[in-house]
């Protein structure tokens, strides 16, 4: 079972905003959820997991590509060819 | 285009660029793959405004092939849903019936299919998402095995699991648009090189087709399994053997499978902060107020829910009790499946467990939507091939038979489909 601090501080985790009316109904659905995953944890993991897929590479080519003026066409008053974005520090 | 059912988020029409086999021919593309100048969203007031630079991989082969992009469908946001009920644009309505819903993710493909707006449409299906809507609207629709069709384009949601596959009213056309899609791309690292000629004929007799007994468990609509045991006494009529068989990790697939979904959606959902594309940040504040302020406003609720259940799941101390477990439970399912197409060609069995529910009827309780996906998600986990095609009605509405194949089996499915839909 998980309570309303912790659903708080995933959501903090994932930088997703929960408003305090959903916050109630947000942590019954998601222990309800979690209780239905409970199955998995009565499986025996005996044998060890394979890949079926491993490390697939290509040549690292210089090949034809967007421009950097496409590139920034969806962001936000770009400054000299850089994309701008809320302060780090 | 006189789109009554809400199929479309955006109706404008490119040209294809040269000719082909689908010369003419005019294909609506699930509004999670790219178009290069097309608006594309995922249906999320996240992405908003967002328009591509370059075309998805399938777009670019659709183009060359002669078709022309006759507009962008609803879908579930980003995928997440089974009914379309989750566009951040309203839902989409079943052309079969208007008070209920096409299903999901890709119900706005099918529904333009299903309301004859077009013969052809691209879905993505992660965990039935091409499957059920093509069930619940009486169209055809394949999901391809994992790596057959390039996802270069495709905005990923749970890359591990999600191909993008063609929907159509007939099994040729399906075919015929996937002879277009399926091949090798050099920019998706999980690409096979397995295409496919589009020799599409019917072909059943002689076959050995494996009926699942847990496709025909407890949940399982009585009208819906009688319609689907009819079209398997068909198949039999047709010449072909069936043998009953047994998938017991079933058990486990829908937690597997939504474990290890929410999981890939929590990394692969995190690029949605406003920065690069959608709504614009507050740049005066802290980074972290900032994206949460945007991911608050631009997400809907089921895309939070996926997103925070992963982010627990893979968080230290449940890691090992949820995600590597999930990981585990895949492997035995798809050795179950394995087992059983080693003596089996195909498997058959009910697509959707039952028929389309009313508008509203599937929202209120997340559990009860993503139970409704138990019979698509398996095909997902094993890879395999697996196509829903219309075989009846229960309830006054479609019912789908869904026929699964051997990895890259898609050949005998799709023949023993054509062979099923010339019979009936």
């Amino acid at each position: 079972m998980v309570n309303e601090n912790e659903v708080l501080h995933i959501a903090e985790l994932a930088d997703i905003g929960i408003s305090s009316s959903d916050l109630g109904k947000f942590t019954e659905q998601f222990n309800a959820i979690l209780e239905y995953f409970d199955i998995l944890d009565t499986l025996e993991a005996t044998a060890p997991l394979e890949r079926q897929l491993v490390n697939i590479f290509r040549e690292d080519e210089v090949r034809p590509s967007i421009s950097q003026e496409e590139a920034l066409r969806n962001s936000h008053n770009p400054e000299d060819g850089y994309i701008r974005a809320p302060k780090v520090i | 285009m006189n789109d009554t059912y809400n199929a479309y988020l955006n109706t404008t029409e490119i040209p294809g660029t040269g000719s082909g086999i689908l010369s003419g021919i005019r294909v609506s593309i699930k509004d999670n793959i790219s178009t290069k100048d097309i608006e594309t969203t995922c249906a999320s007031k996240i992405l908003k405004g967002y328009i591509p630079p370059y075309d998805a991989h399938v777009v670019t082969l659709l183009k060359a092939a002669g078709a022309s992009i006759a507009g962008k469908t609803n879908m579930d946001e980003f995928g997440m849903g089974s009914t379309t009920e989750n566009s951040a644009f309203g839902p989409t309505l079943n052309p079969r019936d208007t008070t209920r819903v096409p299903g999901g993710s890709s119900g706005g493909s099918a529904a333009a299919i299903a309301g004859g707006l077009v013969s052809m449409a691209l879905g993505s299906d992660t965990g039935g998402s091409i499957r059920c809507p093509a069930a619940w609207c009486g169209i055809v629709g394949l999901k391809p095995s994992y790596g057959r069709v390039s996802r270069f384009g495709l905005i990923a949601y749970a890359n591990s699991f999600e191909q993008i596959g063609p929907m159509a009213t007939n099994v040729r056309d399906a075919a015929k648009l996937f002879s277009v899609i399926a091949g090798h791309d050099k920019k998706d690292s999980t690409s096979v090189n397995k295409p496919y000629d589009g020799n599409v004929i019917p072909d059943i007799c002689g076959k050995t087709i494996g009926i699942p007994k847990e496709y025909f468990g407890e949940g399982v609509d009585a009208d819906v399994e009688a319609q689907v045991r009819l079209a398997i006494n068909k198949l039999e009529e047709l010449g072909a053997k069936t043998t009953e068989v047994s998938l017991p990790s079933m058990k486990y697939a829908l937690p597997a499978y939504y474990v290890t979904c929410t999981c890939e959606a929590s990394s692969n959902l995190d690029r949605f902060d406003g920065v690069r594309f959608g709504p614009e940040p507050e740049m005066n504040l802290p980074w972290h107020e900032a994206y949460t302020k945007v991911r608050e406003a631009g997400f809907g609720a089921e895309v939070k829910r996926r997103i925070l259940l992963g982010t627990f799941a893979l968080s230290a101390g449940y890691y090992g009790k949820y995600y590597v477990k999930a990981q585990h439970a895949k492997q035995l399912i798809a050795k179950d499946f394995a087992a059983a197409l080693q003596t089996c060609d195909l498997l058959a069995g009910p697509t959707m467990p039952n028929v389309a529910p009313k508008i509203g009827e599937l929202t209120a309780d997340p559990l009860q939507m993503y139970l409704a996906d138990i019979l698509t998600v398996p095909a997902n986990i094993a890879g395999i091939p697996a196509i829903s095609i219309p075989c009846g009605t229960a309830h006054g509405m479609p019912v789908g038979l869904q026929l699964m194949g051997r990895m890259f089996g898609e050949e005998t499915i799709l023949n023993a489909a054509l062979a099923f839909e010339e019979a009936v």
